[in-house]
């Protein structure tokens, strides 16, 4: 069991400011139900003071006393000084969080952040996904500009970090190594980049076995994990020279973009990381 | 506050009757029973009983027990020994739902030293398909390891047929019955599994001891090396209290099993229908049919593990979860997610666990409060199954 707080026990089991504000000036929405944390936080403003602000989070009890604190930091303030306050501000109120909870007081940064944005119009109440940066973790769809910020902004020293306060590399582990690569360019070490020896397309040169094996794991890495997400699957039900059959299970089954999500996704994918020219055909 | 105490997968409280048991040879009868003195002399008599209370709950001869610290050991030893015994054999199989006393080695095993490992994987209710588990037995199949029963879902696996068809190509089948022995009826002189582990704290004898079957003729290569303790095949001066309380508690296992598998199944059944009947959105993870009597997994959708064992913490009831946030790492339970249970629900899953001390009483203590509790959660989350219909 994680060992919190007496204040982070507090609010999580007497949560502050629970619930929807109709009438709200702003609205952000960060997580989502794969990540296993969501908040959506509600804000309004009268002459630049931030005079009511409710929340609801989908989370653990850390999860749950950051956004209670979060409000609670947030009634009263000017917008100026809200907009100042960090992940920090938030872990310091409850009288700290379990390093490996930080990622929670880091969701309420960023739902604040949307709720700014969506108050000025700039962002719609639900948190806007076009990043210009590279997506870094695919498990939780964290991108090197959120990355680079957190490793910034709380001196993060360790890959494990990294994972505590952004969830990046908390999943399938794929990414660690990029993660090591921002952490040396944020401390501003120089990356070595080692000359390119890959061949032409990462299947090039493998036996029919490994090719399949390599279908197989951008199947169950890159292409299941999003589509699980929202409550659907995919199955390869054949490999056939260079014609890949696959079949939509669960909520992708059915769905009528399904068309998109097949060429979009599980193509893109399979071109990009096993052979240019492998077909997707659906059954 | 009286605790509730629905975690037995995790651990069980010691059987009064074992404790009594124990007692003298802490303080009385504390000889060394390697000793060639009657003082610890009789002691090595009492580890003999035990060795044959252990024996006769599973059908097996006395001799082809060995006692160990724990099922962990008892899992890498048994493990260790086959590829020790057959080195040029380089392939292992298990399942992607083993507890991590054997999932964890096997990872170890292929990233450190080079084996090649199948990990089967389920359907959605956490079964194994016999297909792809004939397919996978290959010529250097070192051994396979299947667990008996899961801890997280309590699904039982075809060990019988399992091990028959790892026999019938020659190759060592081991079994981590951690969560089995004491609950279900366990007959090796019918099952030719050639090693099974056991656990005592999980069948009410304290921690650290466990055991080891060994099917005599079985290659083995010992883990430890030191002493002649355990026929040479474990070295280390015995853990006496641990021991005897471990055949003391086979003993009490083998009178209560038909409790177990009644009054407890009676008990288990009452609380899952009746939780998943008084809260909307949640279900029941695992094989309904092929369970162990005593365990229901039950995931509530859109609520977060954690906050649930935390809230219930709060009125005294003690069970386990699924989720990310307790198992320490970011993603839920590796059992729910072999299983494909979708996220709506693997990160809201309770494991309930109960023994033959539990009550009817406790499990309407628990039907009254729980599901206040996850309707109260509910309100907080920004996620219904209202507002998915409407693609939150």
């Amino acid at each position: 069991m994680w060992e919190y707080t007496d204040k982070v026990k507090d609010h999580f089991l007497n949560p502050r400011n629970v619930g929807i504000l109709e009438d709200a000036d702003g609205v952000g929405e960060v997580g989502s139900l794969a990540c296993g944390d969501a908040l959506t936080l509600y804000i309004k403003v009268h002459d630049n003071i931030i005079t009511d602000a409710k929340f609801q989070t989908f989370g653990c009890a850390s999860a749950i006393a950051s956004s209670s604190a979060l409000t609670e930091l947030l009634i009263g303030k000017p917008v100026e000084e809200a907009e100042k306050l960090t992940n920090k501000d938030i872990a310091e109120y409850l009288g700290g969080l379990p390093r490996e909870k930080m990622h929670c007081s880091v969701m309420g940064q960023e739902a604040l952040e949307q709720a700014f944005k969506n108050m000025r119009g700039e962002a719609p109440p639900q948190a806007e996904h076009s990043h210009e940066g590279e997506l870094i973790c695919e498990c939780f769809g964290i991108f090197d500009e959120e990355i680079l910020r957190a490793i910034k902004e709380n001196n993060l020293q360790t890959v494990e970090d990294i994972t505590n306060f952004t969830k990046a590399g908390g999943g399938c582990g794929k990414c660690i190594e990029d993660l090591e690569k921002l952490l040396a360019q944020a401390k501003g070490e120089s990356v070595c980049e080692t000359p390119s020896s890959e061949p032409a397309f990462p299947a090039q040169g493998m036996t029919n076995i490994q090719r399949m094996h390599l279908i197989e794991s951008v199947i169950d890495n890159d292409v299941r994990p999003p589509l699980q997400a929202d409550g659907g699957d995919i199955k390869l039900v054949d490999i056939d020279g260079n014609e890949v059959v696959v079949q939509f299970l669960g909520m992708c089954s059915g769905c009528p973009s399904s068309q998109a999500t097949l060429h979009n996704l599980v193509a893109t994918k399979l071109n990009e990381k096993v052979d240019p020219d492998l077909i997707v055909r659906e059954v | 506050m009286k605790t509730i105490y629905l975690d037995n997968n995790a651990t069980t409280q010691v059987d009064p009757a074992v404790f009594d048991a124990i007692k003298p040879y802490f303080t009385e009868l504390y000889g060394n029973p390697s000793s060639m003195h009657r003082f610890g002399g009789q002691v090595g008599v009492e580890i003999k009983k035990a060795r044959a209370a252990v024996a006769s709950l599973l059908n097996c001869l006395p001799e082809e027990i060995l006692f160990t610290s724990c099922g962990s050991e008892s899992d890498n030893t048994a493990i260790r020994s086959a590829l020790t015994a057959f080195p040029e054999k380089r392939h292992i199989i298990t399942t992607a739902v083993e507890h991590p006393a054997v999932l964890s080695f096997c990872k170890f095993l292929e990233k450190k030293d080079g084996y090649e490992v199948t990990y089967l994987g389920t359907d959605e209710h956490g079964r194994l398909d016999m297909e792809e588990y004939k397919a996978a037995i290959r010529p250097d199949t070192a051994i396979v390891s299947i667990m008996w029963a899961n801890n997280e879902t309590g699904n039982i696996y075809p060990i019988k047929e399992m091990a028959q068809i790892a026999k019938d190509h020659d190759v060592l089948f081991h079994t981590d019955a951690v969560q089995a022995v004491g609950k279900v009826p366990i007959d090796l002189k019918d099952v030719p599994v050639d090693m099974l582990a056991l656990s005592g704290h999980k069948l009410h004898a304290p921690k650290g001891v466990g055991a080891l079957y060994v099917r005599k003729r079985t290659p083995f290569r010992p883990f430890l090396i030191g002493g002649h303790q355990e026929g040479s095949r474990r070295a280390g001066t015995e853990n006496t209290t641990g021991i005897i309380a471990l055949g003391t508690a086979c003993e009490l296992a083998q009178k209560n099993m038909n409790e177990e598998n009644t009054r407890v199944r009676a008990l288990r059944d009452k609380l899952e229908n009746g939780l998943l009947s008084a809260v909307p959105n949640s279900i029941l993870n695992g094989d309904k049919e092929n369970r162990l009597p005593n365990t229901a997994n039950i995931s509530f959708g859109y609520v977060e593990g954690e906050a649930i064992l935390l809230m219930i913490d709060q009125v005294g009831i003690a069970a386990s979860s699924g989720s990310a946030c307790t198992s320490g790492s970011l993603e839920p339970s590796h059992v729910l997610r072999a299983m494909d249970v979708p996220f709506t629900f693997a990160h809201g899953s309770i494991r309930f666990s109960l023994s033959r001390f539990n009550t009817e009483e406790e499990i309407d203590f628990v039907l009254e409060t729980l599901p206040p509790i996850i309707k109260n959660l509910r309100k907080l989350s920004p996620f219904s199954p209202e507002k998915q219909g409407l693609g939150l």
